[in-house]
């Protein structure tokens, strides 16, 4: 006769409640190191998908996600010279923060280098790759842009012609590509009136110069455009991607890249081991921690319930003792409580977060090795949580029955 | 290991049995020198005021609070030495030993067919063999109808008798019943104390009853009465078997 199951079917109200109870505190559980997996995903995510084979930053950085990297846009053409390197892409990734249709956005902006990247590596759920220099973007769902909708950013405004699903950058935020440079026009756009008093300024500072006042045309050159002035650089970007040949031996161009002083080469690997020893390693600790005081209370929960419903029970167990029953019954029946509850609680919390977790702001990555550590943890912790149980039903004597 | 009494030995014997709770200045001594024996067959009643020692002397001879110094044997076989055990005692208990209560004490998640079953499985009996006996049993006592009924679902009377049945489970040879009609009205008291008497007559059981129900003393073979830590045998209800107390 199974003493845990009648009891429990007895009170089933109760046990159920309990278990509810308990399975929330594990969906929690569950759900941090979901979020935990969600967060390297992510992190890593279009370090995976963009499929370059080197990354070439900035000189002695670590950028272009685990910190800023400014290099010069010409680098591009530089790094297609080198032997062994079949493609070179310039990488422009910024975050933004703006307003429509009366909420917040934000984005991570990405540039892909038109015309040679049109985004056709992009996993387009609806709508196409970019077909024009200008004006058009591909968004993830998550920022909520319909396909055919337009948004103004900058002096600009620009029509959605894809869409992507879950494609986030290591913030959560989703990302929308551009044309290189639609999306240094987005990233470097300043208001009318900071460019008229910069071209004014630009004027006053040549007029101060004998040749300002030898040269009257260079007067106007410099109230101008920015482009049309020789001696300004063209914006920097972010980094330059790199596709090898096929047949190129990586550490040969990576040689040849690093007797370059301007720039560092990291290769994709370690790329994501940048991102996922920076930014995402302290957000990792937290997690990690969070879970293991939480598994801390769902052991001490778990056993003050049992501690609980042993009390509840502890005439029973008294007169079990009574008729000669054997503490392996009385064991048996605090232990099998103890791990049906635990059980149950961890079945709900793999139900409900079924449900629960899609609504989640960030990525929720529920993995399968995870499901079965935390299964066997459950075990653990519903065997820990009995022994208080057990010492006080152990403990109690026979002629409790008696006395009261 | 079962250990099998002999059936020509007294169901209980209790000698120089003592008992003394707490030391020095706060010693009380419950027990002060009680001999007493019940034969298999006989049903003893135990009277006397709360505080008498009518529980001491019970929980020991329940082999649940052993005396300070004395001894006790059940069915022939020493068990108690003072406090030491010679049996194990747990399996002793319930292999030789039956016991009801004031209250029924039912595992109230258990139906009344259940919480006989109980008793046996817990002495090894297998469930189908554990339930089949255990239906025999609530046939035998009348109440074989309400055999899938929880215990709330059942009357006190009802109750008391699936607490008979548990207590009769493995044959035992010596029940013991602490006040087993206090919560019953006094027709249903005089059904279980007329229980008792079948038990000890027809199932050669040694049965100690400790009551205060004054009303079913013809039901006894043999009265007790406690006062003071002492045992006397009530003039009038002579014992079968020697019973003898002495001052300490």
């Amino acid at each position: 006769m199974n003493l845990a199951v009648r009891d429990i079917r007895h009170n089933a109200g109760r046990f159920a409640f309990t278990s509810v109870g308990i399975g929330l505190l594990l969906m929690i559980v569950m759900g941090m190191g979901g979020i935990y997996r969600g967060l390297i995903y992510d992190a890593t995510l279009l370090v995976d998908r963009v499929g370059a084979d080197l990354w070439i930053v900035q000189g002695n950085t670590r950028g272009p996600f685990a910190e800023v990297s400014r290099i010069s846009a010409t680098l591009e053409d530089r790094v297609r010279a080198v032997p062994g390197v079949a493609n070179a892409r310039r990488f422009v990734s910024h975050t933004i923060q703006r307003t429509h249709s009366g909420r917040p956005l934000r984005m991570v902006v990405q540039g892909l280098s038109w015309p040679d990247d049109r985004g056709d590596w992009i996993p387009i759920v609806a709508g196409r790759a970019l077909r024009q220099a200008h004006y058009e973007m591909i968004a993830d769902e998550s920022l909520k842009l319909p396909l055919g909708s337009h948004i103004g950013l900058g002096k600009n405004t620009y029509e959605v012609v894809g869409l992507t699903r879950g494609l986030v950058g290591s913030g959560g935020d989703g990302l929308a590509f551009f044309t290189v440079t639609d999306a240094m026009a987005i990233q470097f756009d300043q208001p009318g009136e900071a460019v008229r008093l910069e071209r004014a300024a630009r004027r006053a500072r040549v007029e101060a110069m004998d040749l300002g006042r030898l040269q009257p045309l260079l007067l106007d050159r410099a109230e101008g455009l920015s482009t049309g002035i020789p001696a300004f650089a063209e914006p920097q970007v972010s980094a330059v991607l790199v596709t090898l040949r096929p047949g190129a031996a990586e550490a040969t161009v990576r040689r040849t890249l690093s007797t370059w002083p301007d720039i560092t080469v990291y290769s994709t690997q370690e790329q994501k081991d940048l991102l996922l020893a920076g930014p995402v390693d302290k957000a990792r600790r937290q997690l990690g921690l969070f879970r293991v005081l939480l598994i801390i209370i769902s052991t001490i929960v778990i056993a003050l319930i049992i501690y609980t419903l042993t009390l509840d029970k502890i005439r029973d167990i008294a007169l079990l003792k009574l008729i000669g029953g054997r503490n392996a019954v009385i064991v048996g029946l605090i232990l099998q409580q103890a791990l049906l509850m635990g059980l149950v609680g961890y079945g709900m919390a793999w139900w409900m977060g079924l449900y629960i977790f899609p609504y989640f702001p960030r990525r929720v990555l529920i993995d399968p090795s995870d499901l079965v550590s935390l299964a066997i943890i459950v075990v653990a912790i519903s065997i820990l949580a009995s022994f208080l149980g057990i010492w006080k039903a152990m403990s109690v004597e026979p002629n409790t029955v008696l006395s009261a | 290991m079962k250990t099998t009494p002999n059936n020509i030995a007294p169901a209980i014997e209790v000698t120089h049995f003592r008992k003394v709770y707490g030391s020095g200045h706060t010693e009380i001594v419950a027990i002060r020198d009680a001999t007493l024996s019940i034969a298999r067959g006989e049903i003893v009643g135990m009277f006397g005021p709360s505080g008498s020692g009518k529980s001491t002397i019970l929980t020991g001879m329940a082999l649940i609070n052993p005396p300070t110094s004395g001894q006790i044997a059940i069915g022939g076989t020493p068990v108690l030495d003072g406090p030491h055990a010679l049996v194990d005692l747990r399996a002793f208990r319930r292999q030789h030993l039956g016991f009801v209560f004031q209250k029924a004490n039912l595992i109230p998640f258990l139906t009344a067919l259940e919480n006989v079953q109980i008793a046996l499985e817990v002495n090894d009996r297998s469930p189908r063999e554990a339930r089949h006996r255990a239906m025999e049993l609530l046939e035998s006592l009348g109440i074989a109808a309400r055999a899938k009924n929880l215990p709330v679902a059942l009357s006190g009377g009802e109750q008391q008798r699936v607490a008979v049945a548990r207590a009769l489970a493995n044959d035992p040879s010596l029940v013991l019943a602490d006040e087993p009609t206090a919560s019953l009205d006094s027709e249903l008291g005089r059904q279980v104390m007329e229980l008792f008497g079948q038990i000890a007559h027809e199932r050669d059981a040694g049965v100690l009853v400790v009551t205060h129900d004054q009303r079913t003393l013809d039901i006894f073979d043999r009265i007790l009465d406690v006062e003071d830590g002492m045992i006397h045998s009530r003039a009038g209800h002579e014992p079968l078997i020697e019973t003898r107390t002495t001052s300490a």
